[in-house]
């Protein structure tokens, strides 16, 4: 990606300001936190790129209050840091994409919002979405908006801080983010099958689900993944508990007594529980590689024969977090990333959505990186953009695939 | 007290009431279509009873084809629309206009599927909440929003509303619950957002709908998320000398760390009339009770309990009152649960739903005191006070019109002071047109026109249930 002459306002009006003149200019404006996740979606083209860079610091932390505010290009570090100094975290526990999209930077709170991204604790806490209380944002017009608040309950009007969520910067440039933040969660242990085939897997972990203990986090690892998690002794099948150590054996027994039939199993204690969870939140068994990475959500219970059913057609190896309705799928070089084989695979087993996060620009520029959607859920999503970009020039393409033309 | 403005029905649209019930009669069934003058009653408000219109005809549809052919008839024929589930909305969001068809979701009622493994369940929009968690209790799940009127609402008005209720401290609300919908939109068009699988790419429409008080088109078929029932769930009932010190606690207890499934409070007006209505054995020598839930196994809850009570002590708690059985369990909520009707049978009421941030808890609780004292009326706090969302109930003699003027005024001056606190007008039962007016103090008239442009980009002639949400002034221009 061409690099372009960066523009870093240092205050919301500047940012306006900036945008204003550029919606009356036809500038086209490529929107960026830290960078990190530059790779990601459709290569497009624009004129200058609007750092969130110099907006940054937590505006307002009270934690009793469970609500962090940030400006957007505060680093998640420097969230981190202030959340885990008063023992709290973002309990949508988002990953660490560096290693997985092979880029520098300095990763954003604000880019965390655009972007959506949830870990492990997804199936039990929710999404980045779901945490988001609160947005401040620049529109297409160079108009500062406010949406949300910074309390856990809220309906008061029409709920723009969703759509900020996963827009990828192409609706609005956000200047300050309200999250919900949870206490965290004391200890944690993990109970690991092993040697279930990712069938026998997303059984296991249904079964475990529909339990009352509590599992915060449901991920299956093949064999050879697993062993990259330094787990030995075949396929692992992860269940996570979280919470007072008292409480986590209790609930360790009642699992293993809700599991018949379960093959061989053991608990790894917090510390190697933390690093095996961190892993597979930063899709570590598939970093560092320039291998095309499909990111596959699906119904838990479809996992498995999704992968099963590309990976019959194509060279890769997948893994399953979500109980099974993640799955990472990572594809051998040379067959360009095989979107018509994931994307009918998908289709046949009840549907979802399966998005290229990694692949060479020339591959990208040539398959929709996202999900396609139907014909009018499309052209509803291209009014809402419009109504709030009515020029056109945040991120321009980089969520709607334009036939593999680059955009002027 | 009519003091909300309405729009004046558009004449046009009037005159031509017997063609446009005849062209619907020919898109639905006969008994799908209710016009008789005293058949239409029953839909000429909502549980806002202070305002009523009778609308031009009800639609009741039993199927999404049907609601897309009433749509599609009424986008053709420039018929505002108005979505109705069953009709408990306490700000008016389902109140009708005379120029417009109601439809109502209420007999699309089945449950279409339940699918444990995958933890969903599809529900046609008029399913009430209550029925999604007995269909699946047996088998030990449940769906967590839990507001007040789950035995009448629907999952259609649920999601028109983002509905939460007293167990959302733990489970969130409707939006955080809501997997999928069915769909139709202005003009006819069905699509399908979201589904059992998580997240969807592209923009978050399902995020947008829920809580657009039917404004973006009518859901007829809802995909929610199935919970495993917790092993056990334990209230402990605590009274305290003061408001403030049970606020302060509040906010103690989830500073340390500690998140029940929920927390109520009480005041002690609200103590008088709610054990006078339950006889829920309350203490009556204090100013204000917590209702705290914890849930799990119970060494879980032994060991949070005895945490939260250290909490409490430190408060000066002066009464504790744990339950030892379920039936005591079930005395300690059915006081809390009966806290409207009971409030009801003393005296008209209105209730506020503000939100304020929970280290304000205190400082909102004492102003509200001195608003309502001003205006030489009554109130009663009950409310879910681990989230901040406050209830204050105004007391007053609906028969009385210079009464009923001034709670209104002095609702207006709580949810302002609510707004000005940090929080906001409404954090569950919706702005309907009852706080429409109200909008401009928590947001710029540019934060409105974005959230105006969204919705004409689903609705752009402006159809959908109309004259709700946004000041009518702006409202009007937008709608042109
Ligand atoms: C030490 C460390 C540990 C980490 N671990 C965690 C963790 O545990 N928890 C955690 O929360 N995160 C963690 N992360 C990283 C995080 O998940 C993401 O990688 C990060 O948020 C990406 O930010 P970015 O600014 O680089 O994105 P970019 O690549 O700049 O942007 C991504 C997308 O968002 C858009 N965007 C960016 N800024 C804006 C804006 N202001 N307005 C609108 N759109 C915008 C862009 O246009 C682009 O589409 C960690 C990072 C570090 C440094
Ligand atoms: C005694 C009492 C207690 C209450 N307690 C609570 C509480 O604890 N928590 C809470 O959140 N609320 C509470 N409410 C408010 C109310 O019950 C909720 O807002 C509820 O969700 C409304 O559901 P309904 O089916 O009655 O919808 P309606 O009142 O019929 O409609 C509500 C809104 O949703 C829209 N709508 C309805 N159906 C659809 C559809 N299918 N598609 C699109 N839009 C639709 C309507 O146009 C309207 O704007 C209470 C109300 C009462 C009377």
């Amino acid at each position: 990606m061409a690099d372009r002459e960066i523009i870093a306002p240092a205050s919301e009006a500047e940012a306006a300001d900036i945008i204003r003149e550029a919606a009356a200019s036809g500038t086209t404006l490529e929107i960026a936190g830290g960078g990190t996740k530059r790779g990601i979606g459709q290569p497009f083209e624009a004129d200058r790129t609007l750092s969130s860079a110099a907006l940054s610091g937590i505006t307002e932390y009270n934690p009793a209050e469970l609500v962090l505010t940030a400006r957007a290009g505060t680093p998640v570090a420097e969230i981190e840091a202030a959340l885990g100094e008063n023992g709290q975290m973002l309990a949508f526990e988002p990953g660490d994409w560096r290693g997985l999209t092979g880029m520098d930077g300095t990763p954003t709170v604000g880019a965390l919002a655009a972007a959506n991204i949830s870990g492990p604790r997804r199936i039990s806490a929710g999404a980045a979405r779901d945490a988001l209380l609160g947005v401040r944002f620049v529109n297409g017009r160079g108009e500062i908006v406010k949406n949300g608040g910074k309390v856990m309950k809220n309906v008061t009007g029409l709920d723009l801080v969703k759509l900020m969520a996963g827009s990828w910067g192409t609706l609005g440039f956000l200047t300050e983010v309200s999250f919900k933040v949870l206490p965290r969660t004391g200890t944690e242990e993990t109970l690991v099958i092993h040697g279930a085939t990712d069938g026998e897997a997303a059984n296991l972990m249904a079964a475990a689900l529909g339990t009352s203990t509590e599992v915060s986090g449901a991920a299956h690892l093949p064999e050879g993944v697993a062993k990259r998690v330094g787990l030995d002794g075949g396929a692992a099948t992860l269940l996570r508990l979280e919470g007072f150590a008292e409480s986590i054996a209790v609930r360790l027994d009642r699992l293993r007594a809700a599991l018949p039939g379960a093959p061989g199993t053991s608990v790894l204690d917090e510390a190697r529980s933390r690093s095996a969870w961190k892993r597979v939140r930063d899709v570590e068994p598939f970093a560092g590689t320039g291998r095309p990475l499909w990111k596959v959500s699906v119904a838990p219970m479809a996992g498995h024969d999704v992968a099963a059913m590309v990976l019959r057609e194509v060279q890769g190896e997948a893994f399953f977090d979500w109980q099974g309705g993640l799955v990472w799928l990572q594809l051998d070089d040379g067959n360009d990333a095989a979107p018509a084989i994931v994307r009918e695979a998908v289709a046949k087993c009840g549907g979802g959505h399966a998005t290229l996060v990694r692949a060479p620009e020339a591959v990208r520029a040539s398959v929709p990186v996202f999900q396609p959607q139907p014909v009018p859920v499309a052209a509803l999503s291209e009014r809402v953009r419009a109504a709030l970009d009515p020029a056109g020039i945040f991120n321009p393409g980089r969520m709607v695939w334009n036939g593999g033309r680059k955009a002027a | 007290m009519d003091k909300i403005r309405f729009l004046e029905p558009r004449a046009d649209i009037v005159a031509r009431r017997e063609e446009i019930r005849t062209g619907l009669a020919n898109v639905v069934p006969a008994d799908c279509l209710v016009t008789d003058e005293r058949e239409l009653v029953p839909f000429e408000t909502d549980a806002f009873t202070a305002y009523r219109r009778v609308p031009l005809a009800v639609v009741l549809p039993e199927t999404t084809e049907q609601v897309a052919a009433v749509m599609k008839y009424c986008t053709d024929n420039g018929v505002p629309v108005v979505p109705r589930g069953a009709g408990t909305s306490l700000a008016g969001g389902a109140i009708p206009q005379e120029d417009a068809v109601v439809i109502g979701v209420s007999r699309m009622s089945c449950i279409l599927e339940v699918d444990y493994e995958n933890r969903t369940a599809r529900v046609q929009a008029g399913v009430t909440n209550l029925r999604i968690s007995d269909e699946v209790s047996a088998d030990g799940f449940f769906y967590a929003p839990d507001p007040s009127s789950q035995l009448a609402c629907t999952i259609g008005g649920n999601i028109g509303m983002n509905s939460g209720g007293a167990h959302c401290l733990k489970y969130g609300v409707t939006t955080n619950n809501l997997l999928g919908v069915t769909m139709v939109l202005q003009d006819g068009t069905v699509i399908e957002l979201g589904g059992k699988a998580l997240d969807a790419e592209g923009y978050d429409l399902l995020g947008l709908v829920c809580g657009s008080e039917g404004q973006l088109g009518i859901v007829t078929e809802a995909t929610v998320r199935l919970i495993a029932k917790p092993e056990g769930a334990r209230p402990v009932l605590f009274g305290f000398d003061s408001s403030e010190v049970a606020g302060a606690c509040v906010a103690d207890i989830i500073g340390a760390g500690i998140i029940p499934v929920a927390i109520e409070f009480m005041d002690k007006p609200a103590i008088d009339i709610c054990e006078a209505f339950a006889h829920a054995g309350y203490p009556m020598d204090v100013e204000a009770l917590l209702i705290v839930e914890v849930e799990g196994s119970e060494d879980e809850m032994d060991a949070m309990l005895s945490r939260i009570i250290a909490i409490a002590r430190k408060h000066n708690v002066k009464r504790v009152r744990e339950s030892q059985s379920a039936i005591e369990a079930a005395q300690i909520w059915k006081g809390r649960k009966s806290a409207f009707g009971a409030t009801g049978r003393v005296a008209d009421y209105i209730c506020m739903d503000g939100t304020v941030p929970l280290g304000q808890l205190s400082h909102v609780l004492r102003e509200t005191a001195n608003i309502v004292e001003k205006y030489g009326l009554r109130v009663a706090n009950v409310f879910h006070a681990g989230d901040g969302n406050m209830h204050p109930l105004i007391l007053y003699n609906v028969n009385d019109p210079e009464e009923a003027e001034k709670a209104e005024a002095a609702g207006a001056e709580i949810l302002k002071l609510c707004v000005d606190a940090g929080g906001c007008l409404t954090g569950e039962h919706g702005v309907g047109i009852e706080k429409r007016d109200l909008m401009l103090h928590q947001f710029t008239e540019t934060d409105l026109n974005q959230q105006m442009a969204v919705r004409a980009a689903f609705d752009p002639g402006w159809l959908l249930n109309p004259s709700k949400v946004f000041p009518l002034d702006l409202d009007m221009r937008k709608a042109g």
